[in-house]
């Protein structure tokens, strides 16, 4: 899960991290209102789940209240296009409204999770804001990095080792110390999956202050974080995605017109791979999970087919200790209920998918049955490909 | 012979009596697992299937000696779980649990090193030994005794290779599912070494998909030590990057770990790579037909 950079900013500040001062502000006249309060120059930042604002003109300097509000104007409600979001774009509902500050320097920080080694880890580079992959890409000795161990936190000499090496002054270091330690307290006690500062500023009097925050969360840890899952904000997610997400299910948009529905995710995938091997375009991937049910089948095909791209489906089920005979039960009473009007291949295999095919067959509805998953996949590209 | 577990593997369940734990441990029971104990704190004297069950793990350790366990705890308690099994020193742990929080799992590895327990999962299928032992959630009838060790980060993907190798003939020493998150036990490499050394083991079948870069490492290792034919496959190639399919772990990010790098570095190690995951089985029987023609 993601959130806005201004909320990420709020909780750094509950775990005492500097962060410039300033507001979130919804409509022009309250952008206006923070700016007063503010006084002087400030900023306003364009409010989505992307990266790349700046260089798609969602960040701009305003000299007055005046400047502000008709910034903010601009920006909201504007569809804000970045090389992170995709030719269609995010509309901006919020913007922030900072103080500006004299930059002496800019440096990156992060806490991500290193797969590998099983441990969190803290990154740095004196190459602040700038995209980290590009630095990674091509100067990857340029990342620092320190391996925390998860027994004892984040240790002050780690700190002081990342600060001495990114060449900051001696009356930098402590405050970068302090800072990297409520980041990686952040992290861990948040349920972060990643803890983004690019810049972290320097101010010309010797301040350390993030001047962009990035926050995302691990999934698994939310029932647990219920101040952090009040974050998200709907509005930047597929309604779809949401909608499978409160039923069980897992589901994510893709662009073609083949829809499919599968159970587990590896499989999922695969079927998305085998789909496009036969010459057709996945239009989602969808795991109804390890027990399939019928009330399960009937809510994955409501969300299916309300993609209106979708002009086939394939269910592909490997019957496990669901049985296939059950599966195939619930398949002809979803289909029946909900009245599927496009070609429908439908593969069971596994426990009991003879039964689960002559249950399929018996239906008289127009389903097509196949054996494998390579029939299945030709069978209803075939048939997608046939329609006018 | 096989890995990790056989017909003498003597198997605790915790959380054996919600309603999972009570299916699956059914289910392994009458595979033929040895399923000697449970543990539910606070329904410790009470027994499930004429299995007796226990409070803790050390009480159920002493009073039954299993080398096994198997955890189907909710997420908010299976790391608990895990760590209460790796303090009574119990050889094999495996967490079939999804959803178990990432830090969690952070902090369980921390708790498992120096320690001699080895991890299997979470969010896992389990491990079998057909015709031994099943351990976990995977459909018992599928699979068929013989030679093919198979290693995957899949559940249903894994019961799909099984299928079809055991219709063309060829059965299975081990399967082993690592689990599909991000930060988990046992990995590819630890399974392959144990491969390598099964006798029972004539060849290999490793699962990946996108997401880390485990694939890389265990393509790297199999190139330098393996002594048997591995093939692989990898799941994901249409994923978009950013998104997380279903599994926690399977995310491609910052441009990394999507299945076509792998891919590559599989293929670059002398690794078969099914083209498609219809023709897993099928790669494996030309890989073994091929060595029997030389």
């Amino acid at each position: 899960m993601n959130i806005h950079e201004y909320q990420a900013k709020a909780l750094l500040k509950r775990f005492a991290i500097p962060i410039p001062r300033g507001r979130m502000a919804a409509t022009p006249e309250e952008a206006a209102v923070v700016a007063r309060e503010l006084g002087g120059v400030c900023v306003v930042k364009a409010q989505i789940h992307a990266g790349g604002r700046g260089k798609a003109g969602g960040v701009k300097l305003a000299k007055t209240p005046g400047e502000a509000e008709k910034i903010a104007k601009e920006l909201l409600g504007k569809k804000l296009v970045t090389h992170q979001t995709g030719p269609e774009g995010r509309e901006v509902k919020r913007v922030l409204v900072e103080e500006g500050l004299q930059i002496e320097r800019e440096i990156y920080v992060a806490v991500v999770l290193d797969r590998s080694l099983s441990r969190p880890c803290v990154l740095a580079s004196a190459e602040g804001g700038v995209e980290i992959e590009e630095v990674a890409e091509k100067s990857p000795e340029k990342i620092l990095k320190e391996i925390v161990d998860p027994a004892v936190g984040l240790l002050s000499f780690q700190g002081r080792r990342l600060a001495y090496r990114l060449g900051l002054r001696h009356e930098q270091v402590g405050p970068l110390v302090s800072l990297l330690s409520g980041l990686f307290r952040v992290f861990m006690d948040l349920d972060c999956s990643l803890v983004e500062i690019n810049p972290l500023v320097i101010t010309a009097d010797g301040k350390l202050i993030p001047l962009d925050a990035k926050m995302n969360f691990d999934n698994n840890g939310l029932f647990r974080q219920p101040e952090v899952a009040a974050l998200q904000d709907l509005d930047e997610e597929d309604s779809k995605e949401i909608e499978a997400s409160s039923l069980g299910l897992s589901y994510i948009a893709l662009d073609g017109n083949i829809g499919c529905m599968v159970n587990g995710a590896g499989l999922a995938m695969a079927t998305m791979d085998i789909i496009k091997l036969c010459g057709g375009e996945p239009a989602n991937f969808l795991d109804v999970g390890g027990g399939a049910t019928k009330d399960r089948v009937t809510q994955a095909f409501k969300i299916l087919l309300s993609d209106k791209r979708v002009q086939g489906v394939l269910v592909n089920i490997f019957g496990g200790i669901m049985k296939c005979d059950v599966i195939a039960q619930g398949i002809v009473e979803a289909a029946r209920e909900i009245q599927v009007k496009v070609p429908l291949v439908v593969r069971l295999q596994g426990t009991n998918g003879e039964l689960g095919r002559k249950i399929l067959t018996e239906s008289r509805l127009a389903i097509i049955p196949a054996e494998t998953m390579a029939e299945a996949a030709e069978k209803i590209v075939q048939a997608v490909g046939c329609r006018p | 012979m096989a890995i990790l577990v056989n017909k003498e593997t003597r198997v605790l369940t915790q959380g054996i009596t919600g309603a999972t734990g009570q299916f699956h441990t059914r289910a392994c029971k009458e595979y033929g697992t040895l399923m000697v104990a449970g543990v539910t704190p606070g329904k410790g004297g009470t027994s499930f299937e004429d299995i007796p069950v226990f409070d803790t793990v050390s009480q159920a350790v002493e009073a039954t000696r299993p080398n096994a366990s198997v955890v189907y705890v909710p997420p908010p308690f299976a790391a608990d779980a895990i760590m209460e099994a790796v303090d009574a020193g119990i050889e094999l742990v495996i967490c079939i649990t999804e959803g178990v929080p990432v830090n969690d799992m952070v902090r369980v590895k921390r708790y498992t090193e120096g320690r001699k327990s080895l991890l299997l999962g979470p969010n896992c299928p389990g491990v079998i030994t057909p015709g031994g032992c099943k351990i976990g959630i995977m459909p018992g009838h599928i699979h068929r005794p013989g030679a093919i060790g198979v290693v995957s980060r899949s559940g249903t993907l894994t019961y799909e290779a099984v299928d079809q190798l055991s219709r063309l003939g060829l059965g299975q020493s081990s399967c082993v599912g690592i689990g599909g998150d991000p930060v988990h036990g046992m990995g590819f490499i630890e399974a392959l070494k144990l491969f390598n050394e099964d006798p029972a083991t004539e060849a290999v079948v490793m699962i990946g998909e996108i997401g880390g870069n485990d694939e890389e490492d265990a393509a790297d290792w199999i190139r330098k030590f393996m002594k048997k034919p591995v093939i692989g496959f990898i799941a994901g190639q249409t994923a978009p990057p950013g998104k997380r399919m279903g599994h926690a772990g399977a995310i491609i990010s910052g441009g990394k770990g999507t299945a076509r790098e792998k891919i590559n570095a599989i293929k670059k190690a002398g690794i078969p790579v099914a083209s498609s995951p219809a023709l897993i089985g099928q790669t494996m029987k030309e890989v073994l037909e091929g060595r029997q023609r030389q």
